[in-house]
């Protein structure tokens, strides 16, 4: 294996744990010395090495993807823009950019998904939303098995839950 | 509607500290991050949008209940002097104050509670407790969060959790910090090991005056940088665990230095008392440092112990835009070393030479020190 800095063999492998995620360098015995890396009282050598600074959290630089004049349909906020100051113009851009944001948070927080406090009164618009896809799944497949007797039981169920209005809509577009 | 000047004649609840030991935590903040629903981010948004928005948070902000009577003010209608006075209360964020028309803060009567609008989210809301106590400081402010949440559409994704400005306050949109004082294991050069420690579990620890470990008056602030992936409850338990510990550290370092080192500690501490009472210029990084020694001398006893709460109050009452307020004028440099080392010397007018005799004694062998 080669030294992921200058390319020489590498005699020194490294595994660290940085976020939960399993991080593997190998370095020449040169640039281990020049990086502390056999330094025993070093600290969170992959970080520093994969040029992570611990402390300044900073967002990194989305990358391009594919059509850079992209522009949120909500705020006008474009894939440029974004690039240029690593924040978004509206809640909408986190669905239009979505590919972006997926690779900004890549290593940027312990998780990806949200863990903790909703809104009140959101979490039952969610399992009610949840609720109703399985729903219409189920109906779906009740009409094309020809089910008709399930069917208009389901179609029945589906009515009862949305007549009972949601308290309000807050999801994502 | 509360005016500045009421606003800022007492001092907040937690710069007193009544009830708290505040001796190695000073206070605790909570910071959430919110936007509401179809508006722009204020660093986006245009003038009119930002207008708009604020017409939207300013009704339902100020009808809380805990804002009843409260400071309420566009940042435009402040001058100058008056928002930095409120950064160096940590009122408000430096960023705010350079905010100009749409942005405005609301600030509840004793200062515990402080929300800025159109920051660099919609909402940017802080509760602050003095000492040990994220928990409480968290509680208060979920239940305004709560309050907001029946009258705003807050802005959710249930994979993404609250949508924020910038990605790096995604999920709980939580930032939870304390102040610590950490004299002791900076004077027996332990800060290193213990910073790089607190930063391996990836909490960010930075010098509240200064840059890096070079921090002025030994202040530190420990706080979370992960905001998504993780619940409110987990960011809090790693972060209380953490600061009980780097705070025993120096608890444990203050008494080594005590036995392995008495005449440094006392000519320390001697020298800080002398320079204090008796500077009649002293800029603000000679202050503050002296005022970390003064008030680790009110731990250690040498001091007695309402030193440590005098030290706080002149560490926020020194500061530059205090010092302008105070004299009511702009002020050179020079004139404020001169008003800064007046306003140290007549406040601790009263207080006695540092008693070194009784302390070391104390920590000596002597069972009864009642007997001196």
């Amino acid at each position: 294996m080669d030294c992921d800095i200058c390319g020489k063999k590498a005699k020194v492998h490294l595994t660290q744990l940085v976020g939960g995620q399993i991080k593997k360098i190998a370095l020449c015995d040169d640039c281990a010395k020049e990086k502390g890396v056999t330094d025993p009282t070093g600290f969170a050598l992959a970080e520093m090495l994969l040029g992570k600074t611990p402390g300044k959290m900073v967002a990194p630089v989305p990358p391009v993807v594919q059509g850079v004049g992209r522009r949120c349909p909500e705020c006008g906020f474009s894939l440029d823009d974004l690039r240029r100051i690593r924040r978004f113009g509206c809640a909408t851009c986190y669905a239009t950019f979505k590919e972006e944001v997926n690779q900004m948070l890549r290593g940027m927080h312990k998780g990806s998904k949200h863990c903790g406090k909703v809104p009140a009164g959101l979490m039952e618009l969610h399992e009610r939303t949840q609720r109703l896809e399985e729903l219409r799944g189920r109906l779906d497949q009740a009409i094309t098995s020809e089910n008709y007797e399930e069917a208009a039981g389901l179609r029945d169920e589906i009515r009862q839950i949305e007549t009972k209005a949601p308290a309000r809509t807050t999801e994502l577009p | 509607m509360m005016r500045f000047t009421t606003l800022i004649k007492n001092p907040a609840d937690w710069m007193t500290g009544e009830g708290a030991d505040s001796s190695i935590v000073l206070t605790s903040r909570i910071r959430l991050a919110r936007n509401v629903k179809g508006q722009p981010f204020p660093g986006w948004a245009k003038k009119d949008e930002r207008r708009t928005t604020l017409d939207l948070l300013r009704p339902a902000v100020e009808a809380l209940p805990c804002m009843k009577d409260a400071f309420s003010q566009e940042l435009d209608d402040l001058t100058s002097v008056q928002k930095q006075v409120l950064v160096e209360r940590h009122l408000i964020s430096r960023e705010h104050a350079a905010r100009g028309e749409g942005s405005a803060a609301v600030i509840e009567r004793r200062q515990s509670i402080a929300l800025m609008l159109n920051e660099e989210d919609h909402l940017r809301m802080q509760a602050i407790r003095p000492g040990m106590s994220l928990r409480a400081a968290y509680d208060s402010l979920a239940a305004v969060d709560e309050d907001l949440e029946q009258t705003l559409e807050i802005a959710f994704d249930h994979e993404l959790g609250y949508l924020t400005t910038c990605p790096t306050n995604l999920g709980t949109g939580l930032r939870a910090s304390s102040m610590l004082h950490l004299p002791a294991l900076v004077l027996s050069d332990q800060i290193g090991q213990v910073l790089q420690a607190v930063n391996k579990i990836g909490l960010a620890v930075r010098g509240l005056y200064g840059e890096g470990t070079e921090s002025l008056g030994n202040l530190f602030q420990i706080s979370n940088q992960s905001t998504l992936g993780e619940s409110e409850e987990t960011i809090l338990r790693r972060l209380e665990r953490v600061i009980a510990q780097v705070a025993t550290h120096e608890r444990n370092a203050r008494d080594k230095l005590l036995e392995d080192d008495p005449e440094m500690v006392s000519d320390k501490i001697g020298r800080a008392y002398g320079v204090l009472r008796h500077a009649w210029i002293i800029d603000s990084k000679e202050a503050l440092n002296h005022l970390s020694l003064l008030r680790l001398g009110g731990d250690l006893g040498f001091l007695p112990q309402e030193t440590v709460k005098s030290c706080d109050a002149l560490l926020m009452d020194i500061q530059p835009a205090h010092l302008q307020l105070h004299s009511g004028r702009k002020l050179t440099p020079e004139e404020r070393d001169q008003i800064r080392a007046e306003i140290v010397r007549s406040r601790l007018q009263t207080l006695e030479a540092p008693d070194i005799r009784s302390t070391r004694k104390k920590n000596g062998n002597d069972p009864d020190p009642e007997i001196l």
